[in-house]
């Protein structure tokens, strides 16, 4: 039976653990908004980007620069894994881990070669233990306050550099597609070689006699060239926006379960110490009662 | 005259999505003009000022750093690298611009990507003398 200055301290140290994760999840709630309203405002871009992206490659059937076609083999495959570089967000990071996990050790089982680039030092930490080896990068965003799009373009650069010089042949970024507060999906997208969304012409029969008018200003193959590396940077710039989103959101709903959880342990707490408090008083009373009795 | 739908877009926001009258597009081979029925085109942007006209006959004017304009079906889509709007555009930063270009070419050593670099110094100072900054 713990004495009643343990209680004591014990409630109070829980109110102090419960202001903080309020505090964080009002902070996170904040930050989500922000959040959201990038990952939003980024959207039109790489829609655009995709649909643009089709119609180009609508006329390269199976050809076109490597970035487009792959280099015909599968035999190297680089994971890219986006985590967060705070921890205290619930099952964030482990659920993205766990997804690029489970695909480099299946692509292992398949005989292939496995290379890491962790961008955010959770996923690192988490991915070190199995896949010491295969990190062939660490790529932290903690001084970076505001994900702008030079920090995607600079990842994609590298990634690109790296293909170019013939470090991979399947480039696939990892994620966590943000769609509420409570559901954060984490996502595989290959983006190297670049898959493009089905082309609209079997959607809309009308649009497929434009594009066999398209005029290309200059050469088509050198739009390619530069849109293509451009896609990549976009799917990057759009994967660390969701990614961020996500990160604020399972904060939020984590810190908010936190809060909860420490409250009823105060109460909890609370009832423990008015009854032994009580249990002390009539203890002393009985003994008043049955010393003066006793007279 | 008749309007078509015009939609600017750089990667960080949507800046500009509407019926327009006329687009002035900095393509890499010489500035076109967009009007209604325009024949499908894929251009790539230098850096340079896209001036449109909407459909009240209010004109803007917006610097973009290189990027891609697209035209099919009466709608004109760019999507460019950055795109600030003339007003915001200070002086300073262009030169800072420049002077990283000039960097550039200095710290090149591949023939093809110096020559890239100083393609894009001199449209940017192309851009400069047209601003009259």
């Amino acid at each position: 039976m713990p004495s009643l200055k343990d209680l004591r301290t014990r409630i109070s140290s829980v109110k102090a653990t419960q202001k903080i994760t309020k505090a964080m999840q009002m902070v996170a709630a904040a930050k989500l908004r922000r959040a959201q309203m990038a990952a939003e405002a980024a959207r039109p871009y790489a829609e655009r980007m995709d649909a643009v992206l089709a119609n180009v490659a609508a006329g390269q059937a199976g050809g076109g620069p490597a970035l487009l076609a792959g280099t015909g083999k599968d035999d190297v495959h680089l994971l890219v894994v986006c985590t967060a570089e705070r921890g205290l967000c619930g099952a964030f990071n482990s659920s993205i881990v766990r997804l690029a996990r489970e695909r480099a050790v299946s692509l292992m089982a398949l005989g292939k070669t496995v290379k890491i680039i962790c961008v955010g030092k959770k996923g690192y930490d988490q991915l070190r233990r199995q896949f010491e080896k295969q990190i062939i990068e660490l790529i932290e965003l903690r001084s970076v306050r505001y994900i702008g799009f030079e920090n995607a373009a600079e990842i994609a650069r590298n990634v690109i550099a790296r293909y170019d010089g013939g470090q991979f042949d399947v480039a696939t970024l990892f994620f966590s597609r943000f769609r509420s507060v409570i559901l954060q999906i984490p996502t595989a997208l290959q983006i190297i070689p670049a898959q493009i969304p089905v082309a609209d012409a079997t959607v809309k029969p009308a649009e497929a006699k434009d594009q066999a008018v398209y005029e290309y200003e200059p050469e088509e193959n050198e739009i390619l060239a530069s849109l293509l590396p451009r896609n990549i940077a976009v799917q990057v710039f759009r994967a660390l926006l969701e990614n961020a989103a996500s990160e604020q959101g399972a904060r939020m709903s984590s810190m908010d379960n936190a809060t909860r959880n420490a409250g009823d342990m105060i109460k909890k707490q609370t009832i423990v110490y008015n009854r032994s408090r009580q249990a002390m008083i009539t203890k002393e009373l009985i003994e008043i009662i049955s010393g003066a009795e006793a007279l | 005259m008749a309007a078509f739908h015009f939609d600017l877009v750089s990667p960080e926001r949507l800046l500009f999505s509407g019926a327009v009258e006329s687009v002035v597009v900095p393509s890499v081979e010489g500035e076109f003009m967009v009007l209604k029925d325009h024949a499908p085109v894929m251009a790539m942007l230098k850096p340079g000022v896209v001036h449109f006209e909407d459909d009240k006959g209010g004109k803007r004017n917006l610097f973009v750093r290189g990027g891609f304009a697209d035209v099919a079906n009466n709608v004109l889509t760019i999507l460019a690298e950055q795109a600030i709007a003339l007003e915001d555009l200070d002086t300073a930063a262009l030169d800072l611009e420049i002077k990283n270009a000039e960097e550039d070419v200095a710290d090149a050593k591949a023939e093809d990507t110096r020559q890239r670099a100083a393609e894009r110094l001199e449209q940017l100072r192309e851009v400069k003398t047209a601003l009259k900054l």
